[in-house]
């Protein structure tokens, strides 16, 4: 795998999704911030992998983003655990501070169509594994 | 009028209620199912149960046929995001959202939101306003506090008493739109001197309704 250029990613969310990508991206090189309500949330971050800042804090408010560096950054990912957070956090990222690629995580398949409408990329991990597991059903059944 | 409600607690009951008396047509979104069976033994109003953010939720509550969408729970993001699926996937032209930070007020309206208002910033600057000087009355603001218009009585310490409008040289963006005087209206002109006792509607925009105030009343505010 080709190694990107050392980019400023601002991950959102502390959680199992958002610390293993702090702790991945930090650990390839990049610049990580981090952003979670609750401060007891970055004891995820491991100490050997992760060498980015940590900002306590809630991402729908401006000047948590603000303190972030927002506007220095080239990625933002909103993984927290609701999704609306996370679309939110993004749509300030792109359209108030031209942040270049944002995307967010989400759970409800049945807004993966209102993330397209407003520009903002979206991973489901339900309809992902919904349809590896069906393809999955398939081919073990050999149909 | 259809009007579609998202939210919950008191407020939601008696701004229905409002919305009611007006004759509007009134439908409830709220995610817990007490409530929903409260408000619609309470009122006359269409309740559906469930996440407003859900688009499926929404299309029950027949989004498609609001003229108004007003999303008021406590958490900023879910107001945006049902204020936007309204508009985009249920075609909805007005769309109103409660915001905490008041910060999120020009952010919503930046993407896409009819109009956000912060009652955190509506709160502070009604006790600004009333904690002035009891010759200040506050009458309304218009454009969501962009303009305030405000009733002064000028008293015998008034550092303007005698001077006509023309000399005391009031800032730019500030109006003395009329003269209360003995109780009859005066519309001012250059020319008109300022007395003891007289009461001025006066507009102003919040940058310098401090100073103009301060030039009329001679006093700090």
């Amino acid at each position: 795998m080709t190694q990107a250029k050392n980019m400023y990613i601002i991950v959102i969310g502390c959680g199992r999704l958002g610390s293993f990508l702090a702790n991945r991206l930090s650990n390839e090189g990049h610049s990580v911030v981090v952003i979670d309500v609750n401060s007891n949330a970055f004891d995820a971050l491991t100490a050997d992998q992760f060498s980015g800042f940590r900002v306590e804090g809630d991402a729908t408010e401006l000047a948590v983003l603000r303190q972030a560096k927002i506007d220095k950054a080239d990625v933002v990912i909103g993984a927290t655990h609701d999704e609306n957070v996370n679309i939110m956090a993004a749509q300030i990222a792109k359209n108030r501070f031209n942040v270049s690629k944002v995307f967010v995580r989400i759970l409800d398949p049945n807004k993966e169509s209102f993330c397209k409408a407003i520009g903002v990329e979206c991973v489901c991990p339900t309809s992902i594994a919904a349809e590896k597991m069906i393809a999955d059903l398939y081919q073990a059944s050999g149909s | 009028m259809n009007t579609l409600i998202i939210g919950g607690g008191k407020i939601v009951y008696f701004l229905a209620k409002a919305f009611f008396s007006k004759g509007y047509n009134v439908t409830i979104i709220n995610r817990k199912k007490e409530e929903c069976s409260w408000l619609a033994r309470q009122l006359k109003a269409t309740v559906v149960f469930g996440n407003a953010t859900d688009p499926q939720v929404l299309k029950e509550a027949q989004a498609s046929s609001m003229d108004a969408v007003l999303a008021i729970t406590p958490n900023d993001e879910d107001n945006l995001i049902i204020c936007q699926l309204a508009k985009l996937n249920f075609g909805v032209q007005r769309t109103l959202a409660l915001v905490n930070d008041p910060d999120n007020e020009q952010v919503f309206q930046e993407l896409g939101v009819t109009t956000a208002f912060s009652t955190t910033r509506m709160i502070s600057s009604l006790i600004e306003q009333r904690t002035g000087l009891e010759e200040i009355v506050s009458l309304f603001s218009v454009g969501e506090g962009k303009v305030n218009v405000t009733e002064v009585a000028l008293t015998k310490n008034s550092p303007v008493l005698g001077q006509s409008l023309m000399e005391i040289n009031l800032p730019a963006n500030c109006l003395i739109a009329c003269i209360l005087r003995d109780g009859d209206p005066v519309i001012p002109r250059g020319g008109t001197t300022l007395c003891a006792g007289d009461r001025l509607v006066l507009i102003t925009l919040p940058e310098n309704h401090g100073p103009v105030l301060k030039m009329l009343t001679g006093s700090n505010i």
